[in-house]
């Protein structure tokens, strides 16, 4: 048994695990982690389940104290930068003791990281999942200063590097389909979304991330009746201001959604920072199986790696 | 002219299919028929159903299916003959103490507070979704007397188990939330009920009515 107490947590700092994924239907999005890659990295990186409880770190950063036990500890997610026994890049593996601080805080790119625990991490559960549902908290919480947790059946592991893929990289060009409610927006509208440069702006969370530009609001009266919402639709409020809409996002809404970005591309999204450019790019929806195929299977391969690299214990 | 139902890809993994525009019982029922086939007879790679008013998305895992196919499917279960499916009757308890909006939806109505209590209460509401956040059940059915438009501005902090009314449709609040609709109600009835085998107390399409209960008859 380890125990770990937060000195110090930034905003949006959570407990994530897979999630609960299939109960959109009574109002409950998927949640878990915004980078799902660097999620499933971290555990695989300690021999973990994919999808193993851990801490999703914000670019509020995350400073831990070890009260108690040896844990082994897996970082993935974004070029952070760790503190423990010196100062490291993140995609690491290391093993935390009584005594000892980690700091994760943000490096030269990313806006999320991933804090994997060789062990149990021992928080709350909401339907059968630990991840935390930002708006309602509930399910494993947020982190905060002064708080203790647990993590059972801790051990040690031997210090290593993960690789980090190409795809963990954030990207400014992001394939999206267009609709499913185009039909609210002039055609030139529409041209604009795709012709328009974007920029991330400070208004981000696990709900999702407001973006600026030229206004796109859409032509016909709001009086659209709520249809389903997808992680990684981009709503457009009245105001012509549009938002991807991420991991805690609302299941309807009555904004209509021009775009939706391909579900394989939202990890290189998220790991874009405020200010940073982006564009979008429409492709159809044979052109985004093919190109989600071809991005789970690299994935695959990564992940078969790095299982394979894994000492067993 | 758009003629419905209606396939729409979205991403590589979903795929919206509409059967209207409108708050409509008729067209509601379609999407609830819809869900019922698909449930009964998923495909290889299904992943979930999401009702709303007027259509249904479906989630997949595009590794093993794609658009096309899963349009086929769901097509040929729209093209069955349907029953929709009955819905089961759920009681929902209300006070109406103690209900900051009561006086105000009675004015702009002309009724009298116990003329509104009676006519929220005479209502035969069914669940048409879910949405905004976990457990807000959108209920359709508020009778046309009681209709208002949502307030010009949303009021924070209004506590969950707020019996809400707007429009056609009647809410029961599970967080404390900010809102633009009108409280006229209060109910100890837990949406989100905490229990594992049933976390939440409707599935769309079930059908509900209201029974008031008097402030002292709160439980605990």
């Amino acid at each position: 048994m380890a125990r770990l107490r937060v000195d110090f947590a930034g905003p949006h700092v959570s407990v994530q695990d897979a999630g609960r994924p299939g109960r959109m239907r009574f109002g409950v999005p998927g949640s878990g982690p915004l980078d799902r890659r660097a999620f499933t990295a971290a555990n695989l990186a300690l021999g973990n389940p994919a999808g193993a409880a851990g801490v999703e770190v914000s670019m509020g950063g995350l400073r831990l104290t070890c009260l108690e036990g040896e844990l082994g500890y897996a970082v993935a997610g974004g070029g952070f930068i760790l503190e423990h026994l010196g100062k490291r890049g993140a995609w690491s593996v290391a093993t935390l003791r009584a005594g000892e601080t980690l700091a994760i805080r943000p490096g030269p790119w990313g806006s999320w990281c991933c804090l994997a625990f060789a062990g149990r991490l021992q928080a709350p559960e909401w339907l059968g999942a630990q991840a935390t549902h930002a708006l309602s908290g509930l399910g494993g919480g947020r982190l905060a200063a002064g708080q203790v947790w647990q993590v059972d059946d801790a051990r040690p592991v031997l210090p290593r590097a993960i690789p980090c893929p190409v795809a963990a990289r954030p990207r400014h060009d992001i394939r999206v389909t267009l609709g499913p409610q185009t039909r609210f927006f002039a055609p030139e509208t529409v041209e604009t979304l795709l012709t328009a440069p974007w920029k991330v702006t400070e208004a981000w969370d696990r709900m999702g991330m407001r973006l600026a530009g030229p206004r796109i609001a859409p032509e016909a009266a709001l009086d659209m009746a709520s249809e389903p919402i997808l992680r990684g639709s981009v709503q457009v409020a009245g105001d012509g201001v549009p938002s991807v809409l991420l991991a805690d996002h609302q299941t309807t809404g009555g904004y209509p959604k021009i775009a939706t970005v391909l579900d394989c591309e939202l990890e290189a999204l998220v790991q874009l920072r405020p200010r940073d450019p982006l564009r979008f790019h429409a492709v159809t929806p044979e052109a985004a199986v093919q190109i989600a195929r071809a991005q789970a299977a690299r994935d695959a391969r990564y992940f078969k790696a790095l299982e394979q690299e894994t000492p067993r214990c | 002219m758009r003629l419905f139902p209606l396939c729409t890809p979205v991403a590589e993994h979903g795929l919206l299919i509409e059967f209207g525009e409108r708050i409509d019982a008729a067209i509601h029922a379609r999407v609830l028929a819809l869900d019922a086939a698909l449930a009964a007879n998923p495909f290889q790679g299904f992943h979930e159903a999401i009702p709303a008013y007027a259509s249904l998305m479906i989630r997949f895992d595009p590794r093993l299916t794609d658009h096309a196919a899963v349009a086929a499917h769901a097509r040929g279960l729209i093209d069955r003959p349907f029953s929709t499916p009955e819905g089961t009757p759920r009681e929902v308890l209300v006070c109406y103490e103690d209900a900051p909006d009561l006086p105000a939806v009675a004015q702009a109505v002309g009724l009298s507070p116990e003329a509104v209590i009676a006519a929220h209460l005479a209502g035969d509401y069914r669940v048409f979704m879910y949405g905004f956040a976990p457990g807000y059940a959108y209920l359709a059915g508020v009778p046309q007397a009681l209709q208002m438009p949502r307030k010009p501005a949303a009021v924070r902090g209004v506590p969950a188990g707020a019996v809400l009314i707007a429009g056609p449709q009647c809410l029961v609040s599970t967080l404390t939330m900010p809102t633009g609709w009108w409280v006229i109600g209060r109910s100890p009835t837990r949406i989100l009920t905490g229990e594992a085998d049933r976390p939440f107390l409707f599935d769309v399409g079930d059908r509900v009515r209201f029974r008031r209960i008097a402030e002292g008859a709160w439980p605990g």
